[in-house]
């Protein structure tokens, strides 16, 4: 397929009209006599997929789940024990408990909720809220903190770790910089305008950043209009009621993110769940739906939406879109799409898994995205339809009640956008880009021939590396610190009881010595860790294989 | 050299059972409790079947043998 973007001097065309023409070229099967610009239904190979979708679930060796059982077994009974030394004050106790008057009434504190907390999770406590004092770049620095007593405190040394390379950060395409000359519109803008708002939308916070700002969001997706929210949790929570309601259905992928299943229990709509990006099960829900209607009265739903992200930031599995794409058009349901760790990662220019997969975006009812990712800022946006957005407007509960974004955020997320899409007259938005895929293919290549098993789509810039066994979680974070690379680990809540692992988000910002780096310690570690569970690794020398058969034929 | 390698194999596979059994993870009374309780039981084990296992062996050995060879004198009376 001819590249769509042509870079001419080092100045970007704008390339939408130069799609169309692409498109128009090619020759589009042409339906009901109507060519729609964007779309690419019934395009002449026929197949839903133009590019290959490799994902990889790989199953560990059974021994790995024994193992793991037996690690959490372990540390439950001594969990317990300690439990019973804390109760009949053989020791002392940490957390939090009632004053002593306070022991007759209904207890605050049920001890048992918290076991895990109290007995697994607090050993390797550690591993998690580290502080940084400088900017969440390609490398950071840490604050050096040190536990007196086994992690119920800590206190800090004073010093800083420098130069840690930071493998958690969700920096996909580096604009998470201090470089003076990218921030010179920032520092003016905050000049000018300060830096509160003080005031939600519906009131006086409405600036005219902000109307530049979804303009240009609205530009940058190729939809009607766009808005945008000072945070992108709340942007979830709070939008979801507001579109769907008592009488409505809500099918949600199995591992959506929280702020996705809290909107959906706020709206009060009634929930079903489809397996983690199976079609098939997604399907089966839609016709039964339909068939059946609501639970008692058996009325048709009012309305059925089906909630899924473009990129499942514990899998790294990237959603089936032209499927469900087509199974939203055959049954008349709507679709909400969560693109915050997709949008500005994947497609051939940043514009998320709409443009991975070349679709339109008029295919997806409601668009929805975080700043906080990509663009180095904070922040949410619902994009969509005219009509979509205005309803929005008067009716979200964060338009109504929330502060809406400040003013130098704001510009960083338009000088961010301006340069992906190259209104600034480079090439550095697209050069970003296409690092982060160079990045993003070596990194897995080279985790898969060293033998981990890996999870996720090949292009999907989040890597979870999976870890199994609850004493390697700390473990691992814990010398990976000592050879000064910042990892973040995730353990049961998050995850499935055995799956835990360790989750990398490869970014643009990062050079081919930091990844290398990054491998040869993660190589070590596998070793000496016995990480390296994979069945399937590739060799890491297939020339050298060549070579003695090109011997053996002489 | 050779002692080297086989020192630190043996402090790797030390380290892989730390690793399991979240030994690793435990204040070190925690771990003195759980290696003297895995060092109790295991030396109970190979007691148990240094003791037991071999008198049960040889009687089955015992059992067997006189099976067979009843069967032997058997066919030879036959055959005769």
């Amino acid at each position: 397929m001819a590249n769509p973007s042509a870079v001419c001097n080092g100045h970007l065309h704008h390339h939408h009209h130069q799609k169309q023409n692409n498109l128009l070229k090619s020759g589009i099967y042409k339906k009901n006599g109507i060519t729609k610009g964007m779309k690419k239904n019934g395009v002449s190979n026929g197949t839903l997929y133009k590019k290959t979708f490799i994902e990889h679930f790989e199953q560990a060796p059974m021994y790995v789940a024994v193992l793991t059982f037996l690690g959490f077994g372990v540390g439950t009974i001594f969990g317990y024990l300690r439990d019973f030394m804390r109760a009949w004050g053989l020791e002392k106790r940490n957390i939090a408990a009632e004053r002593e008057e306070q022991k007759d009434f209904v207890p605050l504190y049920q001890d048992f909720e918290n076991f895990y907390t109290r007995n697994l999770y607090m050993r390797i406590r550690d591993n998690w809220n580290r502080p940084i004092c400088s900017v969440p770049g390609p490398q950071f620095d840490l604050m050096e903190r040190v536990t007196d007593d086994y992690n119920w405190t800590f206190r800090f040394t004073g010093r800083t770790i420098k130069n840690v390379i930071n493998m958690g950060s969700y920096n996909y395409l580096g604009f998470a910089e201090t470089d003076v000359n990218a921030l010179k519109t920032v520092t003016i803008e905050l000049q000018k305008y300060g830096t509160g708002v003080c005031s939600t939308r519906q009131e006086m916070g409405t600036l005219d950043k902000h109307v530049e700002l979804e303009k240009l969001v609205a530009k940058f997706l190729g939809v009607e209009d766009a808005m945008v929210f000072g945070m992108g949790f709340a942007t979830n929570s709070m939008n979801i009621p507001a579109l769907v309601g008592k009488g409505c259905l809500i099918l949600s992928d199995e591992l959506n993110h929280t702020s996705l299943v809290l909107g959906a229990r706020l709206s009060g709509a009634t929930i079903r769940i489809f397996k983690h990006n199976n079609m098939q099960s997604l399907e089966t829900l839609l016709r039964d739906a339909i068939i059946y209607g609501q639970p008692r009265s058996r009325r048709a739903w009012r309305k059925i939406i089906i909630l899924v992200e473009g990129i499942y930031s514990m899998e790294g599995s990237i959603v089936r879109l032209p499927e469900l794409v087509s199974l939203k058009k055959k049954y008349k349901a709507y679709l909400y799409l969560d693109e915050a760790h997709s949008i500005g990662a994947v497609g051939a220019t940043g514009r998320g898994v709409v443009e991975y997969f070349d679709m339109s975006p008029d295919d997806v009812d409601v668009l929805m995205g975080t700043f906080t990712k990509s663009f180095g800022a904070a922040g949410g946006y619902i994009a969509g339809k005219k009509d979509l957005v205005d309803f929005l407007r008067t009716h979200s509960h964060s338009a109504v009640y929330a502060t809406s974004m400040c003013p130098p955020v704001a510009e960083q997320i338009i000088r961010a956008m301006k340069c992906l899409m190259g209104l600034d007259g480079t090439t550095q938005g697209l050069q970003r880009v296409r690092q982060l895929a160079k990045n993003t293919r070596y990194f897995r290549r080279r985790l898969h021939e060293m033998g981990f098993i890996i999870y996720g789509n090949d292009d999907s810039p989040v890597v979870p590396l999976l870890l199994y066994m609850p004493g390697k979680i700390g473990a691992f974070a814990r010398r990976m610190l000592e050879k000064n690379i910042g990892v973040v680990v995730v353990g049961f809540p998050a995850t499935p009881i055995t799956e835990s692992r360790a989750r990398f988000c490869v970014s643009a910002a990062h050079t081919r010595e930091m990844l290398d780096t990054v491998l040869n310690a993660l190589d070590e570690l596998g070793d000496f860790l016995h990480l390296k569970y994979s069945r399937y690794s590739k060799s890491s020398h297939p020339e050298l294989y060549e070579e003695t058969r090109l011997e053996l034929e002489d | 050299m050779d002692i080297k390698s086989t020192k630190s194999y043996l402090y790797w596979l030390y380290c892989q059972f730390e690793l399991i059994t979240c030994s690793y993870l435990m204040e070190p009374w925690e771990k003195l409790l759980f290696y003297t309780f895995n060092i109790t039981m295991l030396a109970t084990a190979l007691y148990t079947a240094y003791v037991f296992v071999s008198a049960h062996l040889c009687s089955a050995f015992q059992f067997f043998l006189h099976l067979f060879g009843n069967q032997h004198e058997n066919t030879v009376s036959v055959v005769k």
